[in-house]
Order: C-alpha cells, then sequence, then structure tokens
C-alpha cells in the first residue's frame, strides 16, 4: 500500500551536494539496495527518506502527502530505519528493547499489550535472540546487539524499512537469515525495504533495484541488471571492479 | 515492561516511606514515644508534644520528603536527557547559580525569606543562561548541552570559592550548611506538593518516550518521539526541581545520582515504575539521613548532605556489587 515518491530531491551536508536532483519511487513491495562509496551520502538519503534529515530542496510524498505533512508519530507506522549507532548506555534488557518498537503502535499508557509480547516473542525466536532476552545490552556481542537492533525495527512493522549497514557485525548464515526475513516481510505484507550496504555482492543477491551514488550527486537509479557493471561500479567506487561469472549467477571483485 | 516484581517494589517503598516518616517524628532531641504521635494524630491536644509535632518535626519531615522526591526525579529526568549515567540534578549548573544566589543572601544578611528567592533566582538564570548557550542554534545536542552546563557549573564554583574566602568567618559555617544541604530551617508548603505531584502523573505521561529516549536520540525520531519537545520538557522540568528542591534545603549531595541508579539496579528500569520509585526512595532517603543528621551527634546538628553521602555510598555499593555477581 505504502510508496515512497522523491521528486527532484536536493541533499547537502555542510557545502558539499550529495545529491542532485533525484527522483524516484519505491513502491509496495520491492527490494531496493543501497550503494555507493564512504562519505557518498548513503545515511543522510537514509535519513531523509525517514524524515530525520530536511534535504535541501523537492519533496518526499508518502502515499502522495508530502512527508512534512505527517506527524512523527504517524511516520514511524510507515517508515522504519535501522541506524549504526548503537543503543545507548542505560542499562536495558534485550526484550525491553525490542518491545519498545511497539512504541508508534501503542495506546495504553500502562498495559503492554499482550499481543505486543507474542509478536516481539515470535521476532526473538526469528533472530535466534530467544536464550537472550533477559540478558542486558551492555553484556551482548557486536553480533548479538545487531540483532536486537533489528528486531526493534521488526518489532515496529513499518511498511518501508530503511536498513543501513544491516549486515554490520553479522556472520554470514545471520546476513542470509536477515535476507530472508526481510524478503518474507515483502512478499507476505507488501513491505518494501532499502538497504544501504558496502557488500556488493549481498546487494546483487537479495536486492531487485539499485541506487548507486555517485561522485558528481547524479546516482544511477533502476533495475541491479542495468546497474552491477564494471564501468559502473569502478567508477562509483573509484577502484577497478572486474565480474567473475560462474554459470547464471556473478560475482564483483576488485582487481 | 511492567512485571509483578515492580508492584512488589513499589509497596515495599510506600512502606519503607511510611517507617522512614515515623522514624524522623521519633528523632529528636526530646523523646516521644510511638504512643505519643498515634495520639497526636487521633486527637490532637494542646501541649508540648503537640507543638513539638506542628511546629518542627512535621515539617522538617515534610522538607525532607519534598526534597529527596524532587531530586531523585530531576536526577532520572537528567540521566535520560544526557544519556548519562554520572548524570545528577546539579551537572548543568542548576545548584551551583542557586549557591551563588543563596550566599550572596547571606553574605549580605538578608532574612531568609530573602534566602530563598534569591537561591532560586541564582537556579533559574543559570538555568536560562546553559539553555541559551547551548541552543544558540537550534541544535543543542547532548555533548553541547552538557559541556555547556559543565562550564557554567564551573564559574559558579569559582564564584562560591570567592564568596567562602572573602566573607567573614562569622557567615562561613552557615554557608557551608547551606552548600553541605540543611533543613533545620525548612517550610514546604502546598506548592511544593502540586509540584511532587506534577512530576508524578506528568512522568508517568512521557514515562514511554522515555523508555524509548533512553535507547537513543535517532532511534527515537525513528519511532515517532517529538525529540526537541520531549527534551525541553526535561530540561525545564528538571531544572525546575531542582531549583525548587536546593531553595528548600540547599545542594543536598548524591540523592538525585544514586537513587535512579539504585532502583535501575534492583530491576526498574521502565520509567512507568522509576519516576514513581524514585520520588518515593529518594524522598524516604533524605527523610532518614535528616532524622540521623539530627541525633547522632545531638544535641549538635549536621547537615543532612553530610548523611546522605554516609548513607548513599555504602548502601549504593553493596547493591552495585549484589547486581555485578548475579548477571
Amino acid at each position: 500500500m505504502t510508496k515512497l515518491c522523491l521528486k527532484s530531491l536536493i541533499l547537502s551536508v555542510g557545502n558539499k551536494t550529495l545529491l542532485h536532483d533525484l527522483s524516484m519511487t519505491i513502491n509496495k513491495g520491492e527490494r531496493w539496495g543501497l550503494l555507493g562509496k564512504n562519505g557518498a551520502g548513503k545515511t543522510s538519503l537514509l535519513k531523509c527518506l525517514a524524515g530525520i534529515l530536511s534535504p535541501k530542496g523537492g519533496s518526499i510524498l508518502l502515499d502522495s502527502i508530502p512527508m512534512k505533512d505527517y506527524s512523527r508519530n504517524q511516520l514511524a507506522q510507515h517508515i522504519g530505519m535501522l541506524f549504526q549507532e548503537g543503543l545507548s548506555s542505560l542499562p536495558a534488557t534485550v526484550l525491553e528493547t525490542v518491545l519498545l518498537g511497539r512504541h508508534p503502535h501503542h495506546r495504553s499508557l500502562i498495559e503492554d499489550s499482550l499481543t505486543d509480547l507474542q509478536m516481539v516473542d515470535s521476532i526473538l525466536g526469528e533472530l535466534g535472540l530467544e536464550t537472550l532476552k533477559e540478558r542486558k545490552l551492555h553484556t551482548l556481542s557486536g553480533g548479538a546487539l545487531q540483532r536486537v537492533s533489528i528486531a526493534l525495527l521488526l518489532a515496529q512493522d513499518p511498511k518501508i524499512f530503511l536498513l543501513d549497514e544491516p549486515t554490520n557485525h553479522l556472520d554470514i548464515a545471520f546476513q542470509v537469515r536477515l535476507s530472508h526475513i526481510l524478503t518474507k516481510r515483502v512478499t507476505q505484507t507488501s513491505a518494501s525495504f532499502l538497504l544501504a550496504t558496502h557488500d556488493i555482492n549481498y546487494a546483487n543477491q537479495f536486492c531487485d533495484k539499485l541506487i548507486l551514488m555517485l561522485e558528481n550527486g547524479k546516482p544511477i537509479v533502476g533495475d541491479k541488471q542495468q546497474i552491477l557493471t564494471e564501468e559502473n561500479l569502478s567508477q562509483a567506487y573509484n577502484c577497478k571492479i572486474e565480474k567473475f561469472s560462474k554459470e547464471d549467477s556473478f560475482i564483483f571483485y576488485p582487481a | 515492561m511492567i512485571l509483578k516484581q515492580h508492584y512488589l517494589l513499589l509497596g515495599f517503598l510506600i512502606a519503607l516511606t511510611s517507617i522512614a516518616v515515623l522514624f524522623s517524628l521519633l528523632s529528636g532531641s526530646a523523646e516521644l514515644s510511638l504512643n505519643q504521635i498515634f495520639l497526636h494524630f487521633l486527637s490532637p491536644q494542646n501541649g508540648l508534644t503537640n507543638q513539638i509535632l506542628n511546629e518542627i518535626r512535621i515539617p522538617r519531615t515534610l522538607a525532607g520528603f519534598t526534597v529527596g522526591s524532587l531530586l531523585a526525579m530531576s536526577g532520572v529526568a537528567m540521566q535520560v536527557l544526557l544519556r548519562n549515567p554520572l548524570a545528577d540534578p546539579y551537572i548543568l549548573g542548576v545548584s551551583g547559580g542557586a549557591a551563588v544566589g543563596a550566599l550572596s543572601a547571606i553574605l549580605l544578611g538578608a532574612s531568609s525569606f530573602l534566602l530563598v528567592n534569591a537561591a532560586f533566582a541564582g537556579a533559574i538564570v543559570s538555568t536560562l543562561i546553559v539553555f541559551g548557550i547551548s541552543n544558540q542554534f537550534g541544535n543543542w545536542s547532548v555533548i553541547r548541552l552538557l559541556l555547556t552546563g559543565v562550564v557554567v557549573s564551573a564559574g559558579w564554583g569559582a564564584l562560591l570559592n570567592l564568596l567562602l574566602t572573602t566573607s567573614p568567618s562569622s557567615t562561613v559555617r552557615s554557608m557551608l550548611f547551606w552548600l553541605m544541604g540543611d533543613l533545620s530551617q525548612s517550610r514546604v508548603y502546598l506548592g511544593h506538593f502540586l509540584l511532587i505531584t506534577l512530576g508524578l502523573v506528568g512522568g508517568l505521561k512521557i514515562s514511554r518516550s522515555l523508555n524509548v529516549l533512553s535507547r537513543g536520540e535517532l532511534i527515537s525520531l525513528s519511532l515517532g518521539i517529538n525529540l526537541n519537545l520531549l527534551r525541553l520538557i526535561l530540561y525545564f522540568s528538571a531544572s525546575l526541581f531542582t531549583a525548587v528542591a536546593v531553595t528548600i534545603a540547599g545542594s543536598v549531595g548524591f540523592v538525585g545520582l544514586v537513587t535512579p541508579h539504585m532502583l535501575r539496579m534492583l530491576g526498574a528500569r521502565d520509567h512507568r515504575v522509576l519516576i514513581p520509585a524514585s520520588a518515593l526512595l529518594g524522598g524516604s532517603f533524605v527523610i532518614i539521613a535528616d532524622s540521623l543528621a539530627r541525633t547522632v551527634i545531638a544535641p549538635q546538628q549536621l547537615p543532612v548532605g553530610v548523611l546522605t553521602a554516609i548513607i548513599g555510598v555504602p548502601s549504593f555499593l553493596i547493591i552495585l556489587h549484589g547486581s555485578s555477581t548475579k548477571r
């Protein structure tokens, strides 16, 4: 249902223009990847789409209504974001933290709803956190903390998932599990996601469409087949990148 | 999340507060029995007992509770606002400003009415200076706020030392009592209890948002929190609570810092529980400390701030040790 429409978006940080006139649409049920070198503005674009950073120009429409017309709470019911930043230092358990994801949907001030608790329980199971749920955050490993952040986002249950480096600290099995969980949300609930990553092959494997940020502020946007070429990638990363094919699949490597 | 154990904790704290109140009413240079106190409440009679309770012990007990609960709630707010476990109600300079006001008033020989107002004015001035400087460009990051507050605090500290070293020695003793926190001159009024009520009700209202903010600002924005508004509420309510508390009793230390931590270690991490629990524990903590302050070396009285530290340090360390071995 929910679609996100960017109209002539201009994004800058300080004096640097990161995006110059970007227009595109993220429809329901689409799996998007966001690639680009360090400092290209991937995080800034995600924050902008999450309504945390204001664009310099242009507009963002959420279901044809300008995003700035939504209240923060309404926005949080549609769009959720996974951040690279950790979850701060005041003590909390895994379960308490993940339950916070239900915040935008709360009605009662006092009661924790049973359905919320059940939902969070099943999410903890999906991410292999059920045995850690009474643990304090500061006793967890980096990978477990990342899974807590992901679980919190899943508990928020947005229509559009924005993920900044979701595979950070995750071992390869959890990387795959994460993409399956996200893909399940996309197919079952018509959610969509946009994930920023440094891993070109991960994006190739689990996304259908890509945004490739370029130095000139004019990203290439479209189906991954068109975008993932040696020339495009070498230009974007300012580093020679080669494609290695095996049967009908391929991977990219620095040359 | 709220669990059964949280209701038990609140029940225990209510009981603790009642015991603290009784203890306080029993403590003092005149010996009163439990019977006399109950009789007083059942059928007040004229006489010495009546006078001691109504004019000395009850006001002092109420003042102690007010100071403790306001400081503890302010400590909770500051720790969430700054997301720093070392934050206390005084970290951003409110008490420093109040102290400069109060000591100047003492130096000028002002009446206690003027002293209270000078302290409150100092606190408000400090609050506004810190807010004005850290908020100049519309984006007050936590670090900026913290640095501004700490630096302004240091400035007040220098002024305090100047006042202490240049004042005649006859006034220095009362200045020191004020700085350490002292309840012997304290009075509270209905307005103070309304303020506590406001803290409890308002605190409950924003408690879920505080749970979220405890996890960071970005995640709060993404979970739909109106961050700017929430920060303003936290900063100004914490400053007001602190300002009122220090005008009642001077800078009673330690309560605002350790009370929230103790409760978190006892499992009250959810602000729906933490705020009322802090009010109760902070209140009874100061009542007990003050009861001891006027009895341990009676007939001499100690500043209550000395006792809050003497009791607070070991109990905090014991709970810290207990919670780290349990993990």
